[in-house]
């Protein structure tokens, strides 16, 4: 049987069962370790643990802790701060010392703020296994980062093994868990590689677990994350995320949802953004063949606002439940506002809804893209005073949106753009089934809502929207 | 010094590499940057000869002095009237 103890000097609780540990010593194995000074407890042989290897190791919370081992060495129990009947009951003995019966203890050095992850770092290590590069004294570590060209163009945060680790401790998997490939370079992607990039992005741990889900919605082959990055077209991943996790992490899905400063927001759309850069290798110039891009590609990523809405949420549409978190990844456009302060039937603002969607890539083109309504509150208002579902709406518009085929082929309003003349005689929808999706978000004042177009390719030829749970 | 964990795919090798090079130099002007050291001039005018003589571009430029790096307009402007630049170092 033996003993080993964790204290420090700078605790009253420590000082006060100096008599005890001195006892514990003489009569057997104890080993004494102290956290911030080898000379404390004075008088008996004591382990240097400045380094706070061993406090680490042990997961010590408070000091003192009294930890008793078995003859191999493991651990049978242990006891916190100062509580007498405790650690009689673990040593067996009697202990008659005149001290109060119960003192709690102290914050161990090793859980300080900011020192979970400088341990893990130091003491942890092996548990990273992406490659370290050193970055010499003379270079300014952002723009050492810009060099090698991890950046958007904007200034990444340096990715110190401290900063990934404390990435980490957002989720439980295991940093060498694969949750896809990347294209374009069709790179196996790590939980650890990820959390570096959303390091790079300015995320909290907190947001992580977003940050995979949406990794791992981009990579699932229906997306088509590799056409995407490729196309000539305007589109980027769009993330969406519904449920519960949106509010805890302080999402907005309010005034300037679509807009800036929002950390959670900003930057793990960014952060999904720099892993196909970094780990797939998806840069502008490269296979990235955009002719435009859009702002999005920067950062595109908000909440529904699901608070009070009349209507079920995207993710509940998608077959979740309200108290699942999820993200919904969409190859999206830039955004188009639609103006409307004067509907007060839903009759009028769904024509003005259609009117707007009629547009979209082109006032001729079909089939193509898909889309995401955004209906601020004050136009949902109108839909709620109405009682009208989402569903509702979905299928006024898409019978607004059924267009006649002589108004669409080629040549027709002297545009030589428009489809095969054949069609010319049919009722065509603008979007494929399905296409048209509809979600609540934005500022509680204006008559307005958002049109965000989706990439030119949809459905089997392209890409389908893919909703995922956050784990 | 900062050790920093390597966001990307580790396909490249961990130092940072130069710019790559063209494959060659058909169709592409060619800046000649004397950087104002002694006989530097000697060194250009003799480059310059022999890419003109391949019909390339060129184009002159002088750094006011080789002790310090080069103003920036001037590296602005070679690197928008240029595909590469030459600079010589000569005593």
């Amino acid at each position: 049987m033996s003993y080993s103890v964790i204290v420090k000097e700078d605790c009253a609780t420590c000082q006060l069962v100096v008599p005890v540990i001195k006892q514990l010593e003489e009569d057997d194995e104890l080993a004494i370790y102290s956290q911030d000074n080898v000379q404390f407890p004075t008088g008996v042989s004591v382990i240097d643990d400045t380094q706070l290897e061993y406090s680490w190791r042990r997961r010590i919370e408070t000091v003192p802790t009294l930890i008793k081992f078995d003859d191999n060495g493991e651990e049978l129990a242990r006891v916190v701060g100062w509580e007498k009947s405790e650690w009689q009951a673990l040593t067996g003995k009697p202990l008659e010392f005149d001290l109060p019966d119960f003192r709690p203890g102290c914050g161990s050095k090793s859980v300080d703020p900011g020192m979970p992850e400088k341990l893990a770092a130091r003491f942890d290590r092996d548990k990273l296994q992406s490659r370290e590069l050193t970055i010499s004294t003379e270079e300014d570590d952002m723009e050492a980062c810009f060099d090698r060209g991890w950046s958007d163009g904007l200034p990444v945060v340096p990715p110190t093994a401290e900063r990934v680790m404390r990435m980490l401790t957002g989720t439980n998997r295991s940093p060498d868990e694969i949750v896809g490939v990347v294209p374009p370079n069709l790179v196996p992607c790590t939980i650890e590689k990820i959390a570096i990039n959303a390091v790079l992005a300015g995320c909290k741990p907190e947001y992580l677990p977003v940050v995979i889900a949406s990794v791992e919605a981009a990579l699932q082959d229906e997306f088509c994350m590799h056409g995407l990055l490729a196309t000539t077209y305007y589109s980027g991943p769009l993330v969406i995320v519904n449920g519960p996790l949106s509010r805890a992490i302080g999402m907005n899905s309010k005034g300037n949802a679509l807009g800036q400063g929002n950390r959670a927001n900003a930057t793990i759309g960014r952060a999904l953004q720099l892993v196909i850069r970094n780990i797939g290798g998806g840069k502008p110039g490269g296979v990235d063949r955009s002719v435009f891009g859009n702002p999005g590609k920067y950062t595109y990523c908000f909440a529904e606002d699901e608070t009070n809405s009349c209507w079920e949420s995207l993710a509940v549409e998608k077959g979740f439940s309200e108290t699942t978190s999820t993200v919904t990844l969409f190859a999206a456009d830039g955004m188009q506002g639609i103006v409307d302060q004067k509907s007060r039937d839903p009759e009028s603002l769904s024509r003005s809804f259609a009117a707007a969607l009629r547009v979209v890539g082109h006032p001729k083109m079909i089939l193509a893209s898909d889309v995401i309504l955004v209906v601020s509150p004050e136009h949902e208002r109108v839909y709620r005073q109405a009682g009208w579902t989402k569903q509702d709406v979905k299928n006024c518009l898409n019978k607004l949106l059924t267009i006649d085929g002589s108004e669409l082929v080629a040549g027709a309003g002297g545009i030589a753009e428009g489809i095969p003349e054949k069609l010319g005689g049919k009722q065509l929808p603008k979007f494929r089934e399905g296409g048209l999706n509809i979600v609540r978000a934005g500022g509680s004042a204006g008559m307005f809502s958002a049109i965000i177009a989706g990439w030119g390719a949809s459905g089997t030829i392209g890409s389908v929207p893919v909703t995922r749970e956050i784990k | 010094m900062t050790i920093l964990m390597d966001p990307t795919s580790e396909r490249a090798p961990e130092n940072r590499q130069p710019l790559p090079r063209p494959a060659d130099l058909e169709g592409k002007t060619v800046g000649l940057l004397d950087i104002s050291k002694p006989k530097g001039n000697i060194f250009i005018d003799r480059l310059e000869d022999l890419l003109v003589q391949k019909g390339l571009a060129t184009k002159r430029y002088i750094k006011p002095t080789f002790t310090r790096v080069a103003p920036i307009e001037l590296s602005q402007q070679i690197a928008t009237e240029c595909d590469v630049v030459i600079e010589s170092l000569a005593d």
